[in-house]
């Protein structure tokens, strides 16, 4: 007769308690599920899920005694990991089950070479002599892909880009062949082609080492690409698991469902009229970054950079023209000098025929109105020591409204973005990040602006929350007949907010076009290469 | 190698960029001294009790004291290019010569200062950073909160009363004891013996704040995510500490050294006052009110000289620290 193995991993009845005063009691509650060998379980939820909480305390890394297991157990191969020593759990950690993070810069130390860092997990789980686990690195760096081993091992973080960063992570956890990969949203903060190798490399060698691997994301798009099984996470509770194909096309739990409801297609929407009139119109734009060079060449060879280049885009009016493109493509920049945030260095940008970028400062005033920005961080982009309202009414006031004007338009546009007007006495901390996104819209609104700059708009935010704000900014758009430019590096919104899209590259409009023209027959490699590398390309989310 | 040649044109490179720095510094000295009312005319007048106008004129064209003040510094520029500093009337000597002669004990009272003030700062708030809000860390807190709140002068006296009158452990003033013709080692020994408490007062105020700035660096590095990581790859507490998290916590309080090598000259006057330690501090005290303006200025030279070169040095220091630092 033979014994039936054990699962790899097996999480039974796992209480996380939080500290008392927190939002809820426990982090994760009455969690079941199993890991098997060579399987891909991916653990799906919004921000404050418990996902990640889940993750640490598979390592045993909650941050006692704050967090800590309440109940339950964590059977690794068998062993009970909640009641294991500190000892053996150190000796699990690196060693049979290991983890990789989201942010590669913030995750590796700063000060310490890449072939340090890789070389401490085999100095600590094994006895190797220098030169043979000098070897052993090397072949790990070569087995992640990284070009030039030996280059890769005496360099330090902030000398690799963000996916080498992620190779090396990925090298340094896999360095003792652990059993269970934990890899928590480890491709949330890299470009979509690097997320897209990524992705595939993971894949490739959990195969080949027959890894489980507990992967952490809010993508399902990245689910898609990669999940054998899928837990779909709410509140810190498990609300569906089951095989990756039926959670994707045929979700039972009515959260699961509106998930993936929120996931904007890639079938571009149905293109509308536009009006032929031109609102605004960017030629030839070109913004320079110089560093180095200095007083007698003193600080080495001069660098220069061109953010934009000779970037040209026409916005017509009531039109969404979306701006795509990677990290360092120049997006932001044009978006900032389109604003006069900063000062291109050549170019013009007309707006009803006026050029706009000579303007000096009191020049420019009557202007400013005109075009309005929303930020990307709608934690960062709202002064924390103001009141909302003050936040709101600053701007209108600032360009000579009285205050009681200021504050009459500001309530007005709290409810033009859905907020209570009580929001106007409180402060930015006391709201989450979607109501933040929309105070930030209604700062900007409060202007009567006729161009709306959006950068990133929705890219902080979990996707229910996102597609409400796209419904907010698609429904303000159309209400107060708003020409608005959309920046984004994620081609799903593009594909459900634009009308047009340009794509940029190393500050150059590479390739622009009608949204389903571009999606349907991108002529540009670059544009097609964008397209291939979204996750989940080839999933529809079902129609419901 | 590569790294080594970089490094060296780096230093190269910031030894070109103080260049206008110390120009700058002599000619804004030059100016402000020549703010202040009186000149060494009338200070060596004032100490004979009374001068005719003829003698004072007479001793101004002797100093030179009479041209206009664009061709007195042009005179002085010219001469500091060759270390001429000038000649000090009222100790008739070179100032180069008692500049240099009280370099050294200067040199030694910052250098040691230093050291004792980040050495023990940073292993004190390691200690107290490690054992977060235990009575260590109470203790150690404590501590760097009574010594940053004392004048460094009380605690000199209350050093001399103590320690050198009351127990007679110490010397209570000077740099040694020239009676007893020491040389060689015992008088490596008998200076370091008179060392020892100037140094202590002057390092305790630095001392606190390197201790408190260590503390807070190794709390914030110690929640990065990067001590995660080391974490999860089963690495002892010891090792992250010791190999992660004290390297990067070292960079502010080594920035924070850098900084107030500047402010540590200013406190050797006081020191050096306290315990008759034969050094800059005290020259200049003097130099101030006699208006000695030729001592002055090559005390305040040399201690700009000495600032930068420590700043640099500090800054190669930091290049070898934190990798990011570009030094191409």
């Amino acid at each position: 007769m033979k014994v039936k193995k054990p699962p790899l991993l097996d999480i039974r009845n796992l209480f996380v308690k939080l500290p008392a005063g927190a939002e809820r009691s426990h982090a994760a509650e009455d969690l079941n599920f199993t890991l098997e060998e060579n399987e891909i379980l991916c653990v799906v939820g919004e921000s404050g899920s418990g996902k990640s909480i889940t993750a640490l305390a598979v390592m045993g890394l909650l941050p006692a005694p704050h967090v800590r297991v309440e109940s339950g157990d964590i059977l690794f191969n068998g062993e009970n990991l909640t009641r294991a020593s500190a000892e053996r759990l150190r000796k699990v950690r690196g060693g049979e089950i290991s983890m990789i993070f989201q942010d590669p810069m913030t995750a590796l130390n700063p000060v310490l070479t890449v072939g340090k860092q890789i070389d401490e997990v085999i100095r600590i789980h094994a006895t190797l002599q220098r030169g043979q686990r000098r070897d052993r690195a090397l072949q790990l760096i070569g087995d992640v892909q990284l070009p030039n081993p030996d280059r890769i091992i005496n360099s330090y973080p902030h000398e690799l880009s963000g996916g080498q960063r992620q190779r090396a992570m990925i090298a340094m956890a896999l360095a003792m062949e652990p059993k269970i990969l934990i890899a928590d949203e480890p491709t949330t903060a890299l470009d979509v082609t690097t997320q897209a190798q990524i992705l595939q490399l993971i894949k490739h060698l959990q195969k080949s080492h027959n890894t489980g691997v507990l992967f952490i994301t809010h993508d399902f798009g990245v689910v898609a690409d990669i999940a054998d099984r899928v837990v779909v996470m709410q509140h810190g509770r498990m609300v569906e698991i089951n095989a990756a194909n039926e959670v994707l096309n045929n979700p039972r739990h009515a959260y699961t469902k509106s998930l993936i409801r929120s996931v904007p297609g890639l079938t571009p929407r149905k293109a509308r009229p536009i009006s032929g009139r031109q609102e605004l119109k960017v030629s030839n734009l070109t913004k320079i970054y110089r560093s180095g060079g200095g007083l007698l060449g003193f600080s080495g060879r001069e660098h220069v950079l061109h953010a934009t280049d000779s970037v040209c885009l026409t916005l017509h009016h009531g039109e969404t023209l979306g701006v795509v493109g990677e990290s360092g493509s120049g997006k932001s920049t044009l978006a900032r000098c389109i604003v006069r945030l900063i000062n291109a260095d050549a170019g013009q940008i007309l707006y009803q025929g006026t050029d706009l970028r000579p303007l000096n400062r009191a020049a420019m005033r009557p202007y400013r109105a005109k075009i309005q920005m929303v930020f990307q961080d709608p934690y960062a982009s709202l002064n924390p020591r103001k009141k909302v309202g003050h936040i709101i009414a600053d701007g209108p006031v600032s360009l000579g409204a009285t205050q009681l004007d200021a504050e009459k338009k500001a309530s007005e546009m709290l409810e033009l973005v859905g907020l209570d007007v009580r929001a106007f006495e409180r402060y930015p901390h006391e709201f989450s990040g979607g109501q933040r996104q929309r105070i930030g819209i209604a700062r900007a609104l409060t202007l009567e602006p006729e161009i709306l700059v959006a950068d990133e708009p929705v890219s902080a935010l979990d996707v229910s929350i996102q597609a409400q704000i796209l419904r907010l900014l698609a429904d303000i758009r159309d209400r107060l007949q708003l020409s608005m430019i959309f920046i984004t590096h994620d081609l799903r919104v593009a594909s459900q907010v634009c009308d047009r899209i340009a794509v940029m590259r190393l500050g150059k409009v590479e390739e622009e076009g009608a949204t389903a023209d571009l999606f349907a027959n991108a002529t540009h490699p670059y544009t097609r290469e964008l397209l291939d590398a979204v996750p989940g390309r080839d999933w529809r989310p079902p129609e419901q | 190698m590569n790294q080594t040649v970089k490094r060296f044109r780096y230093a190269m490179k910031r030894l070109a960029q103080a260049v206008p720095i110390v120009l700058a510094i002599i000619v804004i000295n030059f100016f402000l001294l020549h703010l202040a009312e009186g000149d060494a005319a009338v200070a060596l007048a004032g100490e004979a009790g009374s001068a005719t106008p003829e003698y004072m004129a007479q001793l101004r064209q002797k100093f030179g004291l009479d041209k206009p003040l664009p061709v007195q510094l042009g005179i002085y520029l010219k001469n500091v290019l060759v270390f001429d500093l000038g000649f000090s009337f009222r100790h008739n000597m070179p100032v180069a010569e008692l500049v240099f002669d009280r370099f050294m004990p200067t040199l030694l009272l910052m250098v040691s200062t230093i050291l004792i003030a980040v050495g023990f700062g940073v292993l004190l708030g390691l200690l107290a950073a490690s054992g977060l809000n235990t009575w260590r860390d109470t203790f150690i807190s404590v501590f760097a909160l009574v010594t940053y709140a004392t004048p460094l002068f009380w605690v000199g006296l209350m050093m001399i009363i103590l320690f050198a009158l009351n127990l007679g452990l110490f010397p209570t003033s000077g740099m040694e004891n020239f009676a007893a013709f020491h040389e060689g080692w015992d008088r490596v020994k008998d200076i370091a013996h008179h060392l020892v408490m100037p140094t202590i007062t002057l390092s305790l105020f630095y001392l606190a704040l390197y201790t408190r700035l260590m503390r807070s660096s190794m709390l914030e590095q110690a929640g990065m995510d990067y001590v995660t990581t080391a974490r999860a790859k089963g690495l002892t507490e010891r090792r992250i500490v010791f190999g992660h998290i004290l390297r990067n916590a070292l960079l502010p309080v080594v920035t924070m050294a850098g900084v107030q090598v500047g402010a540590l000259i200013g406190g050797s006057v006081i020191v050096e006052s306290v315990f008759a330690w034969p050094g800059l501090g005290m020259l200049a005290f003097e130099a101030l009110f006699s208006r000695d303006l030729n001592l002055l200025l090559g005390i305040f030279l040399l201690s700009a000289l000495l600032v930068i070169a420590i700043n640099l040095v500090v800054d190669i220091i930091y290049s070898f620290l934190d990798p990011r630092i570009e030094v191409g």
